[in-house]
């Protein structure tokens, strides 16, 4: 019993200040693109041909954080140095056209409307779909209900069944396989409800975009309300997200 | 008598594939059968087109205790004798080969597909399927038990936890399982046929999202498999960097299971701890590259990102931190009743069932089979450094945790050691193309055991073929053969105790 406790003062409180203080994240982490056009070489294709997922157009130049898995050989390529990754963690939108980067300024990230927020804004279930994840995306969900994320302060919590949730936090390309049970537990979700794509599969298929065992991410079946980039998606992103969604940030 | 017979292999190291012998069926079937009457275990049992009608089925055969592989092959037509029968150990692979290329091994005793999805060879379908035919996942006879007071359990595919799919069907009397079928499938995502014809900007990125949470082990075994083929060999101070992401995703996913096994059995403060300290060993791992699952550091060569001084000074005083945080809060366990009561004894498995279904990694050495492909097979730093091999002979849920335990804290002194003493050397080099016509198998010890890539390139020099043995794929059986006897209660103990991959599984 003296050792539970003594470990209990040991360990420490070890919950983050975020989102009331930034969090630490590593020196060489890949966040929002940067593109800076006046440097960008015309008839250079350099970034889009090194991309193994097409999530570059040039002429102009325009990234899709959607489809990005933040692996950053279009950086590598670049010639010119006009394209880069920031440590910027905040990369969720509430529309696909919102995940384009293009060396505008990006538009704030809208919260759910004044109707939704007072139903959801002090308490929102989730129920998490993992439909062709790899378990990196799902972890890092999963990770959330740690001490250090401690997702309930917030009031937002991950439940056992769609029956008791208010919206479907889904990752994977969405399996042919999973494409049933995905749509059932949609339908067993009560309205009002929501749904958001976590990671690069769930809004675009990731590295599985065009296989015909999957469909290219949530939005072939569902409406997608929330999308959250990332391969996998950094916990903090996630929660930055769901914050956001909730007009706590 | 099978060294003259099948061809000897060395982990990652090509031979040209007409070295691998052509046999017969009747002396490829009595060759795989006597080897592993002698103690070896089917690591791989694959097929690849032969010409229009034919399908070349490739073994590729591990004896743990003399460090040889062997692989051999036989052409085979619409069906061939099943090696079940005899060798419990081939049942699953010969069911991947019934689904993936509509060969049919003959007097099978379950023979269902395990992952739902269509042949591909087109017009070849092992349950005389049409082209057209719908294929739900799932959809099949399951084994049952008949009487007044069985009842059956069904789970999934989507379950109650932040998990991924797979239908689980138990056959109960009362509360204690008489028998558990694992249908999987609904992860599939054609990544092996994707993989053929390759390597292209994609392939690292299907590598790394195999089973997302063994990035570094899946990539350091296709790392492997590129430069066998290749000719290529990295510098010591690669070998060492690839190494120390390889134990970092180990301590990170042992140390979550741990948390996840008190959790499940209601004891909260080591499920706190450590569920906190596994994100720090992740969080180490983004010290290096960036990433927390380490996606983008193992290349084809070597490895991208360097680990400078300071940076390893960081490194090690993160690591130091941790062991004392984790040697605490796992020590909490062995030292309360209640944990104990509730590991030692469920999920029992023994020694010989597990031999007889070729189990891999922590779930074998619970049921005190010495084997580690990093002592056995060892390449790239771990032919200099040995790590000892941790077993317990109980083969119990307590076992599974203790395994795990003796791992962290072995693997928390190597990575030590490597900071300590980093060999100097380039991170990469450049690569040449991979040789025409060759075969070659990579071996590594992932957290959750064995993981297999063989590979065999055409005539220019690409993937003709590209298999890929998760340690899952061994070991989805053993976890339903645990559970026999045990109160259904207790499943999610016992599966946590496993804690196996179904995209690995599924690919």
């Amino acid at each position: 019993m003296i050792n539970l406790l003594l470990a209990r003062f040991r360990q420490k409180h070890r919950t983050i200040a975020f989102p009331k203080a930034e969090p630490t994240l590593p020196d060489r982490f890949q966040g929002v693109p940067e593109i800076d056009p006046a440097r960008c070489a015309k008839e250079c294709n350099a970034c889009a041909d090194a991309c193994p997922v097409g999530a570059i157009q040039t002429n102009p130049l325009r990234l899709d954080m959607g489809r990005c898995l933040f692996c950053g050989a279009c950086a590598e390529a670049c010639p010119t140095g006009a394209l880069s990754f920031s440590r910027d963690y905040a990369l969720s939108a509430r529309t696909r056209e919102g995940l384009m980067v293009d060396g505008q300024t990006r538009e704030k990230m809208q919260a759910l409307d004044a109707h939704m927020l007072r139903i959801f804004g002090r308490s929102l279930k989730l129920r998490q779909v993992s439909a062709g994840g790899c378990n990196a995306c799902e972890a890092d969900c999963n990770v959330l209900s740690t001490v250090v994320f401690d997702l309930g302060r917030f009031g937002i919590q991950f439940v056992a069944g769609p029956r008791h949730a208010d919206g479907l936090l889904i990752t994977g390309p969405v399996t042919e396989n999973m494409r049933l049970a995905l749509e059932k537990t949609y339908e067993a979700t009560p309205e009002p409800r929501f749904v958001i794509a976590v990671g690069a599969c769930a809004i675009s298929g990731g590295p599985y975009a065009g296989h015909p065992e999957a469909q290219d991410g949530a939005a072939a079946s569902l409406p997608v309300d929330l999308y959250i980039p990332g391969c996998p998606t950094h916990p903090i992103t996630i929660l930055d997200g769901l914050l956001r969604l909730l007009a706590r940030r | 008598m099978n060294r003259r017979l099948f061809q000897r292999l060395h982990n990652g190291q090509s031979i040209d594939l007409s070295g691998i012998p052509l046999l017969s069926m009747d002396t490829f079937r009595e060759s795989v059968l006597r080897s592993v009457s002698k103690n070896a275990r089917i690591a791989a049992l694959f097929g690849t087109p032969a010409g229009d009608d034919a399908l070349r089925l490739y073994v590729v055969l591990a004896n743990d205790s003399s460090g040889t592989l062997s692989a051999g092959a036989v052409d085979v037509a619409d069906s061939y004798p099943a090696l079940t029968t005899e060798c419990p150990q081939a049942q699953w692979f010969e069911r991947e080969i019934a689904e993936q290329w509509g060969v049919r091994p003959e007097g099978h005793p379950w023979l269902k597909p395990i992952r739902f999805h269509r042949s591909r060879r087109p017009g070849h379908d092992a349950w005389g399927r049409g082209n057209h035919e719908a294929i739900p996942p799932g959809v099949t006879d399951y084994f049952r038990v008949e009487g007044e007071e069985i009842h059956e359990v069904a789970v999934g595919p989507v379950h109650a936890g932040v998990i991924e799919p797979g239908h689980f069907r138990f056959q109960c009397r009362g509360e204690d399982v008489l028998h558990l079928e694992i249908s999987l499938g609904y992860q599939h995502r054609g990544v092996e046929r994707a993989l053929t014809g390759g390597p292209n900007p994609r392939t690292p990125h299907y590598i790394e999202t195999l089973a997302g949470d063994t990035s570094a082990g899946h990539m350091l075994a296709y790392a492997q498999i590129v430069e066998g083929l290749s000719g290529a060999h990295p510098t010591p101070r690669a070998h060492s960097l690839r190494a120390i992401a390889l134990e970092l995703e180990r301590l990170a996913n042992h140390t979550g299971d741990l948390g996840a096994l008190a959790g499940d059995v209601g004891y909260l403060p080591t499920a706190s701890y450590c569920g906190r300290i596994r994100g720090d060993f992740l969080n180490m791992t983004a010290l290096i590259c960036g990433n927390r699952f380490s996606r983008g550091l193992i290349r084809a060569g070597g490895v991208a990102y360097d680990l400078e001084d300071a940076r390893a000074e960081a490194l090690l005083t993160r690591l130091d931190a941790a062991q004392r945080d984790v040697t605490e809060a796992v020590e909490l366990l062995w030292s309360s009743p209640s944990v104990m009561a509730r590991f030692e004894g469920a999920g029992r498995l023994d020694e010989e069932r597990c031999r007889e279904l070729g189990l891999v990694g922590p779930a074998a050495r619970a049921s005190g089979i010495e084997q580690d492909v990093r002592v056995d097979f060892s390449t790239g730093i771990y032919s200099f450094v040995h790590v000892p091999v941790s077993a317990w002979p109980t083969g119990d849920v307590f076992a599974r945790a203790l395994v795990r335990w003796l791992e962290i804290r072995r693997s928390i002194e190597f990575i030590q050691g490597q900071l300590r003493s980093a060999p100097a050397g380039a991170l990469r080099h450049e690569m040449n193309p991979m040789g025409p016509n060759r075969f070659v198998v990579s071996l590594v010890e992932g957290w959750r055991g064995e993981i297999l890539h063989a590979a065999i390139t055409d005539d220019a020099g690409r993937f003709a073929a590209y298999k890929v043995v998760d340690p899952s794929f061994h070991n989805w059986f053993g976890l339903a053969v645990a559970m026999r006897g045990q109160p259904i209660s207790d499943f999610p103990l016992c599966n946590k105790s496993f804690n196996l991959s179904y995209c690995g599984h599924d690919l």
